[in-house]
């Protein structure tokens, strides 16, 4: 694949290593003269120095066969931009987003940039999902499946405890893939009973969030 | 009119003292309130210090039930993502961005952004202002 991505930072710099050594072609393009300066020692051909926002630089960098842009910059303005100039002008068949300030994904989505990656998000998920107490926290989006991972934990309130799952109504597409008990990690069947304090990794259709709540209990 | 102005620089400053002046409801938004140091003292309008980018700023700053929203930051990313903010998240109906990079003006006017380009008209400004001196010396030199 020819993959090019847009902004040198630390981020960008260990994509294009990664993907190069996967095996893909990639090119990283940087504004900066002295960090260019630095990655070009390191990636040689594989970096080149401009402003990928620009539709001049895309040109020249061969967007017009790239078949993924990445545009991994520190600013979500910039990022947002060279995604939309790729997309308008070069039709890039796959685009993906660094999104630093989380809240700014509706707006890209809107926008059609569909594949958005926010290490904020991500990292919080991860943060949360480490406090003790009872939790309940999107682990993931499978945005193209329309399905969330979600990570909770069985409050001893709860009215699903002491039941079969097989009598518990789930959402549908819904299904609750790992139950873990004192650490030791039990795959469910109809037989398996919650008891309060499991912690259940669910696979649920995005908009039964709130349904699987309710039902569990969960806050 | 209620006017939200992000960026108060020169021009911000000035269109926002000017849209005062006609007893417009005005709030600039500004990363520095320093800035707002450029607004005239009987500046009767708001104003906010903070990231436009941000939605807790731009509500403040009643994006919610403004009739305008006009980008003049110095950065041209920065005006097309708050304009874009604006128009598809806020429904504002009239949102003007300035652009200064007019390849970048092309891209999002046809994404549908109602742009001004400084570069552009200044350039012409310039031409036309230039047009005038040359021809008369051309005229003096014809043989």
């Amino acid at each position: 694949m020819y993959i090019l991505i847009g902004g040198g930072g630390d981020v960008g710099y260990y994509l294009t290593r990664n993907l190069l050594g996967q095996g893909h072609e990639v090119l990283l393009i940087e504004k900066g003269s002295s960090r260019y300066q630095t990655l070009s020692e390191d990636l040689g051909q594989s970096v080149i120095k401009g402003d990928a926002c620009e539709a001049s630089v895309l040109e020249d960098a061969g967007a017009r066969r790239a078949d993924v842009i990445i545009a991994v910059t520190g600013d979500d303005e910039d990022n947002l931009v060279i995604c939309q100039v790729a997309k308008k002008r070069f039709s890039v068949a796959r685009i993906i987003a660094r999104l630093n300030n989380p809240r700014h994904e509706a707006l890209f989505e809107k926008l059609g940039i569909d594949v958005t990656v926010s290490p904020t998000k991500a990292i919080l998920s991860l943060i949360e999902s480490e406090l003790p107490g009872p939790r309940f926290v999107q682990l993931m989006r499978l945005k193209r499946a329309g399905l969330e991972i979600l990570d909770m934990s069985i409050p001893s309130s709860s009215p699903v405890v002491g039941k079969p799952l097989s009598q518990i109504n789930l959402p549908r597409r819904c299904n609750l893939a790992l139950v873990i008990r004192e650490r030791e990690p039990i795959f469910p069947t109809g037989d398996t009973v919650l008891q309060a304090n499991d912690e259940v990794y669910a696979l649920v259709n995005s908009d039964a969030e709130e349904e699987l709540r309710r039902t569990f209990g969960t806050m | 009119m209620k006017v939200v102005v992000l960026g108060c620089g020169r021009v911000g400053a000035m269109l926002a003292t000017k849209l005062d002046q006609a007893n417009h409801s005005v709030t600039v938004i500004d990363l520095s309130s320093e800035a707002f140091q450029r607004l005239s003292p009987r500046f009767r309008g708001e104003k906010i210090a903070g990231n436009g980018l941000d939605e807790e700023i731009l509500k403040r700053a009643g994006i919610d039930t403004a009739d305008a929203f006009v980008a003049v930051t110095n950065g041209d990313n920065r005006n097309i993502m708050a304009s874009q903010i604006a128009r598809e998240i806020y429904n504002v109906k009239k949102v003007l961005c300035r652009i200064y990079d007019p390849l970048r003006q092309n891209t999002f006017n046809e994404l549908g952004l109602e742009t001004i380009c400084p570069t552009t008209i200044v350039s012409d400004l310039f031409l036309n202002a230039l047009n005038g001196t040359l021809t008369s010396q051309l005229g003096s030199k014809n043989p």
